[in-house]
């Protein structure tokens, strides 16, 4: 069906067509909108802040409280060998599961709910969109991240102190609470990218979380020296290098080239989905 | 349609959209706008962010977000979650949304798709005006009497005209069709009758034959050309499967 008319007038909200630079920062403002307009973006990193906080918080507590205690001897070791991952593992280590949750869900809950196909068609050419959602959830992301890192650090370290004195201007010390944050982040782009290859969020967390806290054991019954290259080069294992104080004498990778090694995992994923993304039917 | 706006690849030939592909397009919001399906919609955000953020995808002004809000009559509900939105209210933040960018063109499926009646006049009405401004509006429908009360073109489509067989041997022949790929409904108050479709009138008359079975009647029914044409009597035009390229016009009759 055609309505006719002589001429079209011309339209157009406003403004002429925009340049390449400004139509990408118009797309990351777009995908700023839309990572703050729900609520359970929020809610979610709420959670991984007060979680990740709080159980750092916590643990760090019980072992201060249970420093003489009889069975302590090998983790008040590893306390005053490595501190900061001592303070920062417990809580960090679950509250990845928040960002792996929400790199995902910012991605899948498009598709769900069908946002998607309004996205596409206001951006045809798809990379560019995914492109802005990567680098606006990084920035989002990096900010909180190095929060919550440094707030944990604070905390674990104040409630520490009296046995583990440890801080910021120590060796390796504050590369590795930096590094924490670059982690998660960098985790978090890893789990958009699985996110937008798998589509559906149970399949896609499910896959992030078994590639993040599954593998690892898995690998780590492999025999031999087998299970302990693969298990080295592991996203997981491999990114959380970086927030060792030190260099262990059974590390592979010291802890920027384990660093290296998830950032080269997420920049493959990230083509991977971007690939799939222009192809595939929306 | 989906064709039309990129989001499905077609297996051959282009769609063009005023002699562009809809990918090729700057700021495609400003020339096309389309209301697919009306959920597409986050339900946890607010019908005025929805807007924001396609409109920043195209830089255009939010203020523009408040008029087409107004436009549909959702000004009042604008900050309420979409997901509270009833069938009718998410059709109209569909259309909204495709009123954005102020586009020429407007790609309309189904559009009075849970609408009550006041609603159906509304975009009934709206989509006059919108054609009388000069823009070119294609809408899909399956609804022939609101196409025939707006359209000023009407393009068929049919893909499955259908048949009346009449048999006494009926239960042998709609297996023989079911085995042919075709699909039999039972007429539940005569046992003789089936409605097929799937197959044309000569394959089944084929098939019986072939079958030695004895049909008291074989006859094509009404087609969808033909409704369309009892209804509007004139301007209509017909296409079949497969025909391509499609393309609007900004205000070209085709």
């Amino acid at each position: 069906m055609t309505a006719t008319s002589p001429a079209a007038p011309a339209r157009g909200a406003s403004g002429p067509a925009t340049g390449r630079a400004t139509a990408f920062v118009n797309l990351m403002r777009a995908e700023w909108t839309k990572i703050r307009s729900v609520r359970s973006t929020v809610w979610t990193l709420i959670v991984f802040v007060v979680v990740t906080v709080g159980l750092t918080a916590l643990i760090n507590w019980l072992t201060e409280t249970h420093w003489y205690g009889p069975k302590a001897a090998t983790r008040d070791a590893r306390a005053i060998s490595d501190p900061v991952s001592f303070i920062l593992g417990t809580g960090i280590g679950l509250g990845q599961l928040a960002i792996c949750v929400l790199g995902v869900l910012v991605i899948t809950s498009e598709y769900s709910t069908g946002v998607i196909r309004a996205t596409l068609l206001a951006v045809p050419r798809r990379i560019p969109a995914l492109a802005a959602k990567a680098v606006v959830f990084a920035a989002l992301l990096i900010v909180v991240a190095e929060i919550v890192s440094f707030g944990s650090f604070f905390v674990g370290s104040a409630i520490l102190h009296a046995h583990v004195p440890v801080s910021l201007s120590g060796p390796g010390v504050t590369r590795a609470v930096i590094g924490a944050g670059l982690y998660l982040t960098v985790l978090g782009l890893f789990a958009l990218a699985i996110g937008t290859v798998i589509r559906h969020s149970a399949g896609a967390i499910a896959t992030v979380i078994g590639v993040v806290f599954v593998l690892p054991i898995l690998s780590g019954l492999l025999p031999g020296s087998w299970g302990a290259h693969i298990n080295a080069y592991l996203p997981e294992q491999a990114g959380s290098l970086i927030t060792h104080t030190h260099e262990q004498a059974s590390d592979l990778l010291s802890p920027w080239q384990g660093f290296g090694v998830l950032c080269i995992w997420t920049d493959l994923l990230l083509a991977v989905a971007a690939y799939l993304l222009d192809r595939r039917d929306a | 349609m989906r064709l039309l706006l990129g989001l499905d690849r077609p297996q051959s030939g282009i769609a063009l959209i005023n002699g562009q592909r809809y990918r090729d397009l700057r700021d495609p919001l400003r020339t096309v706008g389309a209301l697919l399906e009306a959920k597409s919609v986050h339900p946890g955000r607010t019908a005025r962010n929805h807007l924001l953020f396609l409109a920043q995808t195209q830089g255009i002004p939010a203020r523009r977000v408040g008029e087409v809000l107004a436009l549909v009559g959702l000004l009042d509900v604008a900050d309420r979650r979409a997901g509270t939105f009833s069938l009718g209210m998410s059709q109209r933040l569909g259309v909204a949304a495709a009123m954005l960018g102020n586009p020429d063109v407007l790609l309309l499926d189904e559009p009075v798709n849970g609408l009550d009646p006041e609603g159906v006049l509304w975009i009934r009405n709206l989509m006059k005006q919108l054609a009388s401004e000069g823009r070119t509006i294609l809408v899909s429908s399956h609804l022939m009497n609101e196409m025939a009360v707006t359209a000023d073109y009407v393009i068929a489509r049919s893909t499955n005209q259908s048949v009346r067989v009449r048999s006494p041997d009926a239960t042998r022949l709609a297996e023989l069709i079911t085995a042919a790929g075709g699909k039999v409904a039972a007429d539940p108050a005569d046992r003789d009758l089936l409605t097929v479709t799937g197959l044309d009138a000569a394959k089944v008359g084929g098939l019986a034959a072939s079958a030695g079975v004895v049909l008291h009647e074989l006859t094509p029914l009404a087609s969808l050309e033909e409704a369309f044409m009892e209804l509007t009597s004139g301007s209509v035009e017909f296409g079949g499967r497969g025909q391509e390229p499609v393309s609007a016009g900004g205000g070209s009759a085709q």
